[in-house]
């Protein structure tokens, strides 16, 4: 069906192209755990980005971009998503229509999309964007891209909107926070060759599939590009998801999908944007960076003090200090690059700097906050001190706390009086979940429940502010003691992700000792690649280092070889079992042999090994029953495993793999090793160049290891004298002297 | 009504996302606008002129909130006001001079109307506005006889005709709006035709073998010097690239395919080759109340080289951006700052942006688009109605606008 609906879309698209209105997915949800607590009890499109809906900033550039028709999918939360885009006023705008696809079961983006490809709603192109994204930039010139090259070539299925940002070279993390991202592109066609956002820094090494070389003739390679997650895609992506029902997260499953999978032959292409902005909120950090970068005007005109959606007018003064109508004490100091937004009150020598605060807060006096997200309706007592810390909506500092840097303070909390929150902890009303899913991917998870407790806790804030702490401090006595006295909420463990991710994704500037730490050891890795020689250069050509790739082949082919054995017998015993031809059965194995990357003797050696093992699962008595058993077999399977044997090595691949397993795993065939052995001799499956072969190989090893040539002594010595001869038949006479 | 709401709605974001560049376009596109929403509106029997005006108002707000710094908007929209009292007061003086005339052989006795039996509409709202607020020099000009006592009976006046009022009314309120409409058909008008008013005027003040600068892009320039070069003179023109948008080069290769002998030079060497010229001719974002002018980034350097080297310093500008509003702080509250990537590639200074490391960012981009060059330095506008001195600007204002309307908002609250 999919193949059908595509065939149709193609056929219409010339004529049709006019006509379909330019559509966008978006995903409001992320499918991520990076914003809890703060997620519990709200979506991460809700989140507040310079006082404004993060959904706001996508929806009102999609709006101005051009794009007609939006969809916006709704997983997490779906409710408070739908509920504010009714509020708002989104849905009225003329020219521009944004529909709402609720899902309660969906985990991934994966998941979405199948679900919206089930729907039938997408026409045409369209712009898959996720509700978190910031950009500015026009889709003119990358949707004529993406056309033109989609009528020269249907496999162009994707145009990936990248935007150079140069990562810093001592953590490794771009300025947003996300890992340092690699990225293979063609440099005249643009089309995108490998991705890799998990590099393992510990090697030093990034491995590109040779025949990316032989393929194109020049790569860039990039380390200095940042990914927007803004894609074009065409109608077949959708479908993509629906056959490949496994792939879940956008980049880690489909893109690198796409990349690896050479038998469709879909490519996807990038586009460069280089005077316009676009970024997508991932963690902390790029919360921070992000807003930090509107405040700046980069994402002009979606700033303050331009009215796009829902924000209430601010006016800019001085050195970029937005303010609304905002009641200040005139002691109160607001240095630069400060968002204060309407109806706020701010008490005398209080000092605020670089942060964003919401609206209708009430901040004490000598209150000293710096590089800090304080939401609306927030109430901060005298004296508190705020270090690069998110405060949430309704949250309550009690006179002379503390939040050191990094701090997350989720809705409703309450800190005591003079207590000090100590760096990088996360604060909420609600638990920390005790079953930790190790898959990041389920943010809904325990969605159903978390709304059920949220708005239990909510009802009781609402009816009875005064009342509320008792209450709460008489059903819940701990969170009362974890912040002082009067203050109310659970303090998150922080071991989930390791103290490692926090200050990477923490809002506050990466400590000084952490700094000094990753510079001391990108000074060792620097003197450790200097000492191979081989220095990767930030972006640019790249030869390709063999010998760094074939250490990590060394390293798989091991699984490798079990696997594919594993793989072998299974194929073999299904032959057994459903009497499948020799021939079908040769080419299932030829085609594990090339998906593998093994050679003849491999197979050879995983059949006999196969065979033998049927040999002994079938049932006997005793040891001349096993060796019949094995003769039975070798004999009804002999052609089978003689198209692997046209070389001598093979076949003493085979004797060498039978003597293994008579050590090891089946020591039943241990007596009959060397009748079995003149079996395979004598049904032309084994020569007897190999035997001697064998046998001289043998020659200079241990006594253990000649164990099996003593015991075909005889036989190898009648294999000789017959060689001398010249004579052959002497059959019986070498039977007899086994005995 | 819901048509005109959607039309507004959809111009209200235009606004708000700055898609409509230039004010001339703006200004147009509001009083088209606005033509719109008057010739909707339905009037009631009684006081048209007030929902006229509060219709006007309601949608003006709008607009303004809607880009606070394209002051173009707000002037159109106080222009329209004006217009909409203007034609009112016409028409109620003429209607009492009607009604004066036709009573006259009642006790009121009007000495006035004996000497001027007719009197324009025109010179009759010039004189309805005399009495309004100080003579304008227009009005003065214009040497209208004073008919001060016109007015004063307007309530008692009207009451007395029983009958024939209605009739009066409705053909009065179908008149009202007809004649605000050709008012702003007219205005409209103006504006599309103020290049050419302007550029009539550029051989008075372009002479033979002079050397002319000019920084950015102004249409309104480029008609004005091409309107002097087919007048047959011959002189070149010094074109400022006007960094960061670089819109000079376009007004170089624009003057050069029309034939004008022109040299690019940087933003920078503006002094080192004023010496030379002979006249700095540039156009304006609004021309505020005191003289003052809100020009593109780098026109106030300019300036200052100009008063020191004692060349003229011209500022072309339509009467749509005179703007009734006096600047404070202008460099801050009138002024919008553009994206920084318009000064440098983000890609490449992203390092410096970083705001993990470290402290806070050291490096800021800032961006402003607009300059404010003080009533001193400049010695010359040329409006569409003809050449004026700074001092002179309140004048012609007061001419365009009513001082009612100086705040359109109809709740000048603190919230």
């Amino acid at each position: 069906m999919g193949a059908q609906r595509k065939g149709a879309t193609r056929a219409e698209d010339s004529d049709e192209l006019a006509r379909v209105p330019l559509q966008a997915i978006l995903l409001a949800d992320s499918f991520a755990t990076k914003f809890r607590p703060i997620t519990l009890e709200r979506p991460k499109v809700l989140l507040p980005l310079v006082n404004v809906p993060m959904i706001s900033y996508t929806l009102a550039w999609l709006e101005s971009a051009g794009v007609e028709e939006v969809i916006v999918f709704c997983c997490a939360h779906s409710k408070q998503v739908i509920g504010y885009l009714e509020s708002s006023e989104w849905l009225s705008q003329p020219n521009f229509s944004v529909t709402t696809i609720e899902s309660h079961n969906s985990v991934s983006a994966g998941d979405a999309l199948r679900l919206i490809y089930e729907r039938n709603v997408i026409h045409g192109d369209f712009i898959l964007i996720s509700g978190d994204t910031v950009s500015n930039m026009s889709l003119t010139q990358v949707l004529q891209e993406h056309r033109e090259r989609k009528k020269k070539d249907p496999n162009a299925v994707m145009t990936m909107v990248i935007k150079r940002s140069k990562s810093s070279p001592i953590t490794r993390q771009s300025r947003l926070g996300t890992d340092e991202l690699f990225m293979a592109i063609d440099p005249n066609t643009k089309q995108l060759l490998y991705y890799e956002d998990k590099a393992d820094y510990s090697k030093a090494v990034i491995c590109l599939d040779k025949l990316l070389l032989t393929d194109n003739s020049s790569i860039s390679l990039h380390n200095d590009t940042q990914d927007c997650y803004i894609d074009i895609c065409s109608p077949e992506v959708l479908s993509l998801f629906t056959d490949n029902f496994d792939y879940q997260h956008l980049r880690r499953h489909f893109v690198k999908g796409l990349l690896v999978d050479d038998i469709m032959g879909y490519k996807i292409f990038t586009h460069e944007i280089h005077s316009s902005y676009a970024a997508r909120i991932d963690n902390f950090r790029s919360y921070d960076t992000i807003s930090k970068d509107i405040i700046q005007r980069w994402t002009y005109p979606f700033v303050p003090d331009v009215k796009f959606g829902g924000n209430s007018a601010t006016k800019l003064e001085r050195q970029g200090m937005y303010r609304a109508s905002v009641v200040q004490s005139r002691s109160a100091e607001i240095g630069p690059f400060t968002v204060i937004g309407n109806g706020t009150k701010i008490g005398s020598n209080t000092k605020i700097s670089n942060s964003v605060v919401g609206e209708g807060c009430t901040i004490g006096s000598n209150v000293s906050i710096e590089g800090s997200y304080i939401w609306n309706n927030v109430t901060i007592e005298d004296n508190c001190k705020l270090m690069h810390a998110i405060v949430c909506d309704g949250v309550v500092m009690k006179s002379g706390a503390v939040l050191e840097p990094g701090v997350v303070l989720s809705f409703k909390v309450v800190i005591g009086q003079q207590f000090v929150v100590p760096s990088y902890s996360k604060v909420s009303l609600h638990e920390q979940p005790i079953k930790q899913d190790s898959d990041e991917e389920l943010e809904y998870a325990d969605n159903s429940s978390g709304i059920g407790e949220l708005s239990s806790i909510a009802g009781t804030v609402d009816k009875s502010n005064g009342v509320m702490s008792s209450q709460l401090s008489g059903e819940q006595c701990q969170p009362t003691d974890e912040l002082g006295t009067g203050g109310i909420g659970y303090v998150w463990s922080i071991c989930e992700g390791s103290h490692e991710e926090e200050w990477r994704h923490s809002i506050a500037p990466i400590p000084a000792d952490k700094l000094a730490e990753a510079i001391q050891t990108t000074e060792d890795d620097l003197e450790l690649i200097t000492q191979d020689g081989s220095v990767l250069p930030a972006s640019g050509e790249l030869k390709l280092d063999s010998i760094d790739s074939d250490d990590v082949d060394n390293e798989d082919s091991r699984d490798d070889s079990i696997d594919f054995e594993k793989e072998v017998e299974a194929t073999f015993l299904r032959a057994v079992h459903e009497n499948i031809k020799e021939d079908h059965v040769i080419l299932e194995v030829n085609s594990l042999r090339l998906s593998y990357n093994k050679l003849f003797a491999d197979c050879a050696g995983a059949i006999f090994y196969s065979m033998m093992k049927l040999a002994l699962e079938t049932p006997h008595t005793s040891a001349s029953e096993l060796c019949n058993n094995a003769v039975s077999v070798i004999t009804k399977w002999k052609k089978l495993l003689k198209s692997y044997l046209n070389d001598i090595d093979e076949q003493i691949e085979v004797i060498l793999t039978f003597e293994e397993m008579c050590l090891e795993s089946a020591k039943e065939f241990f007596p009959v090793f060397a009748k079995i052995l003149w079996h395979l001799y004598d049904k032309d499956i084994i020569q007897e160049e190999a035997v001697l072969k064998w046998d001289d190989e043998k020659k200079d090893a241990d006594d253990s290891d000649k164990v099996f040539v003593k015991q075909s002594e005889k036989f190898i010595q009648w294999l000789r004298e017959a060689s001398e001869e010249e004579e052959g038949g002497g059959g019986e006479e070498e039977e007899g002297n086994q005995e | 009504m819901p048509d005109v709401q959607a039309l507004v709605n959809d111009f209200l974001n235009k606004l708000k996302k700055r898609k409509i560049e230039g004010s001339r376009a703006t200004a147009r596109q509001t009083a088209e606008m606005l033509r719109l929403v008057i010739s909707q509106q339905r009037s009631p029997y009684t006081n048209q002129a007030g929902t006229l005006i509060d219709a006007v108002r309601a949608v003006g707000e709008q607009l303004i909130a809607a880009n606070p710094l394209e002051l173009a908007v707000g002037n159109i929209v106080r222009r329209i006001l004006h217009i909409i009292r203007e034609e009112d007061l016409s028409l109620t003086t003429a209607a009492i001079a009607g009604l004066g005339l036709s009573a006259g052989s009642d006790d009121e006795d009007d000495t006035d109307q004996d000497i001027h039996p007719v009197l324009s509409g025109a010179s009759l709202a010039a004189a309805a506005r005399s009495t309004l607020r100080p003579p304008s020099l227009q009005t003065l000009l214009e040497d209208v006889p004073d008919s001060a006592a016109i007015p004063h009976t307007s309530s008692s006046g009207c009451d007395s005709e029983g009958k024939s009022k209605s009739a009066d009314r409705s053909s009065r309120t179908w008149k009202l709006k007809h004649d605000v409409i050709e008012a702003v058909n007219e205005l409209i008008q103006d504006i599309a035709t103020c290049h050419e008013q302007i550029a009539e005027q550029a051989v008075e003040h372009i002479h033979q073998n002079e050397v002319i600068l000019t920084l950015g892009s102004s249409r309104t320039v480029l008609e004005f010097l091409c309107a002097a070069k087919e007048k047959q003179r011959s002189f070149r023109v010094f074109v400022a690239e006007g960094a960061p948008r670089y819109q000079g080069h376009l007004l170089a290769k624009e003057l050069v395919t029309r034939g004008l002998q022109t040299t690019l030079i940087t933003d920078s060497a503006v002094f080192a080759m004023i010496s030379r010229v002979n006249m700095v001719i540039v156009g304006a974002h609004a021309v505020m109340a005191n003289g003052g002018v809100i020009a593109p980034v780098g026109l106030n350097m300019v300036a200052l080289a100009a008063q020191r080297h004692a060349v003229p310093f011209v500022v072309l500008a339509g009467s749509h951006k005179l703007c009734p509003l006096y600047p404070h702080n202008p460099a801050v509250l009138l002024n919008e700052l553009r994206s920084p990537s318009e000064l440098l590639d983000f890609g490449e200074f992203s390092d410096c942006l970083d705001f993990g490391s470290g402290t806070s960012s050291l490096l800021h981009v800032v961006n402003p688009t607009f300059d404010y060059v003080p009533p001193k330095l400049v010695s010359l506008f040329i409006t569409d109605t003809g050449g004026h001195n700074p001092s002179y600007m309140y004048r012609l204002i007061a001419d365009y606008y009513s001082a009612d309307d100086l705040v359109v908002q109809q709740r000048p609250t603190g919230n």
